[in-house]
């Protein structure tokens, strides 16, 4: 396991990579490049980076003018912005028809560097799914990110939704992974219950398992980074398997994992389940830890809720 | 561009007499569209496809052509009329406007229509994506052109000014806006006095402020129009907006200048008493002869 790479670092490094062996590829920062770690871009290829300032709607219809006439632009701002501030825009000229733009979601999440909640987006996932043709995407580490990238430019030619988070957490790929849109990934193998996460959340799924296993129980851990398309046959096979299920997101359990997966199971497999993620709350400033801990996004709330459940 | 001689004028003028009967025929079958905005910007709409964008109807996916988007989506049936009248599809499938899988729908929908470069209808959202055609064909080193016709009633949009403000720091001279600046909007403020205010003032010195060339016309004097397009694309380093006064409802007297002709279906007197003002009868549908 390598030094953890902050999902942002591996946004800005991997565009890099990504201009060079497709020049078609460029970014549209809405002044937070510096945070989002666009800036790398500006720096080291600055004429793929344009500066759009702080005017998100304009920005999503200059990048859809340039996916029109060919290009492949990234959206750089924060997910609270990317949802909402020109979501008409999104739908408009980006999702219905269907064009090439990547709108990434910097800072995701309650852990946005004590802004609070005007900038923690918890109903990023929910929008966006409910949308037409978009591609939905919460790697867990910098590593998925940067496959992801890679997915999103070569692999697909419609619009997509990239979650991203600012902090380094854990790394649990290494540069052999295989990202492949519309995939789940196991984590770990298991009989006893099925903890199913999304984003950084599926890393404290695993944390989860660790705590559940000193205690005899034998977690299944599903990742799923794609959130649209879903991967209906992993989580139906891990319901399957176990027979119960936790949902764990940073994110409301409203629409978002926790929502697509009992909407999954209760059409195909009906099975007891607990959701981890915001209730129908918003956030506040705080530093991450006790942000996590206050609503209920730690692992011993992952474990706690699969002892709930195996009661 | 190519001179607008006297005689292509007249040619010119009597294309536009047919759009506009297209679009009080095709919004009088369909029981339903908008009619005094597409009639307000029908003469732009018609010098742009027939005189001034560099296109091929037989390729409207040409990647070297000029790009148009109609901001003001809501008149899109101006729109698929000059673009049936130019050869993008046959002018019988006007009819089809507003029916279920219908390539026309009630607003412009890329994916759908020959020769529609970018989806529009929610407003103030066309000169962003005319932002990005210009900025794209700056990057690819490209000679084509991005014109976008905008509505005076969505200029109220705050986008437009955003949009506004980046074009004026990329200095794209390769853009050029059109303000069809009919004085009406969907209701507005005509409760308020006497006479209606109307939906932007004095828009030439707003868009002065914000750095744009600025170039105000006649928008039913195609002559003007096209010079002011010429004029347009010599210049450097800033963009220019055209704007255009004209009337809602050109065209149609009992229309010109109605507001509530904005979306308003006309029956089949209506109908009959247009297309005898547009010199244009012979259009009528076999529905109406009789009536």
């Amino acid at each position: 396991m390598t030094n953890p790479k902050a999902q942002r670092i591996a946004f800005g490094e991997t565009l890099v990579e990504l201009i060079d062996q497709n020049p078609r590829v460029l970014v549209l920062d809405g002044d937070l490049a510096n945070s989002t770690r666009a800036d790398i871009v500006a720096e080291q290829r600055p004429d793929h980076f344009f500066e759009m300032g702080i005017a998100e709607q304009n920005m999503m219809g200059v990048a859809a003018g340039l996916a029109s006439v060919g290009f492949i632009p990234f959206i750089s701002t924060f997910a609270a912005f990317s949802c909402k501030r020109d979501l008409d825009q999104i739908r408009l000229v980006v999702a219905q028809p269907c064009l090439h733009v990547i709108v990434t979601g910097g800072y995701s999440g309650l852990q946005t560097a004590k802004t609070g909640k005007t900038h923690q987006a918890v109903e990023d996932i929910s929008v966006f799914r409910a949308m037409p043709n978009m591609t939905v995407v919460a790697p867990a580490d910098g590593v998925e990110v940067r496959a992801a990238m890679y997915a999103l430019v070569n692999d697909q030619h419609g619009p997509a939704y990239l979650r991203l988070t600012r902090d380094p957490y854990t790394n649990i790929f290494d540069e052999n992974y295989e990202f492949k849109i519309g995939k789940a990934v196991t984590l770990r193998e298991g009989d006893d219950i099925a903890l199913i996460g999304t984003g950084e959340e599926s890393i404290r799924c695993l944390e989860a398992a660790g705590l559940l296993a000193r205690q005899g129980i034998q977690a299944n851990v599903l990742h799923v980074p794609t959130l649209k398309p879903l991967d209906e046959q992993a989580i139906i096979g891990a319901a399957r398997r176990t027979g119960k299920v936790v949902t764990a997101e940073d994110h409301t359990i409203i629409g978002g994992l926790g929502g697509a997966v009992a909407e999954v199971l209760g059409e195909n497999y009906p099975t007891q389940m607990k959701r981890i993620g915001m209730r129908d709350v918003y956030g506040e400033s705080a530093a991450n830890a006790p942000l996590m801990e206050k609503y209920g996004l730690t692992p011993s709330h992952i474990a706690a809720a699969a002892l709930e459940l195996l009661k | 561009m190519k001179e607008l001689t006297p005689q292509r004028l007249a040619e010119l003028k009597q294309i536009a007499s047919r759009v506009r009967a297209h679009v009080v025929i095709s919004v009088h079958k369909a029981g339903g569209g908008h009619i005094g905005g597409p009639l307000s910007c029908a003469d732009m709409l018609v010098a742009l496809y027939f005189h001034i964008l560099n296109i091929d109807p037989t390729r409207p996916d040409w990647e070297d052509r000029d790009r148009f988007i109609l901001s003001k989506g809501h008149s899109a049936i101006g729109l698929y009329s000059v673009l049936a009248e130019r050869g993008y599809f046959p002018v019988d499938e006007l009819m089809t406007f507003d029916a279920i899988n219908s390539r026309l729908q009630g607003h412009p929908d890329m994916t759908k229509t020959p020769g529609v470069d970018m989806s529009s209808g929610s407003l103030g959202q066309g000169l962003s994506p005319a932002i990005g055609m210009a900025l794209g064909a700056r990057f690819l080193n490209k000679s084509f052109r991005t014109y976008v016709i905008l509505g005076d009633g969505e200029s109220q949009e705050g986008q437009i000014w955003e949009a506004a403000f980046v074009a004026e720091r990329y200095g794209l001279d390769n853009l050029t806006a059109v303000l069809d600046y009919n004085g009406l909007q969907q209701f507005g403020w005509h409760q308020t006095g006497q006479h209606m205010l109307p939906p932007i003032e004095q828009p030439a010195r707003k868009w002065e402020a914000f750095g744009w060339n600025t170039i105000e016309v006649d928008g039913h004097d195609m002559n003007q129009f096209v010079k002011a397009v010429e004029q347009a694309q010599k210049v450097h380093g800033k963009p220019t907006i055209i704007i255009a006064h004209t009337v809602k409802g050109k065209g149609v007297s009992f229309m010109e200048d109605q507001y509530e002709w904005h979306a308003k279906v006309p029956s089949d007197q209506d109908l009959a008493a247009a297309l005898a003002e547009l010199g244009q009868t012979q259009l009528a549908p076999a529905s109406l002869q009789g009536a």
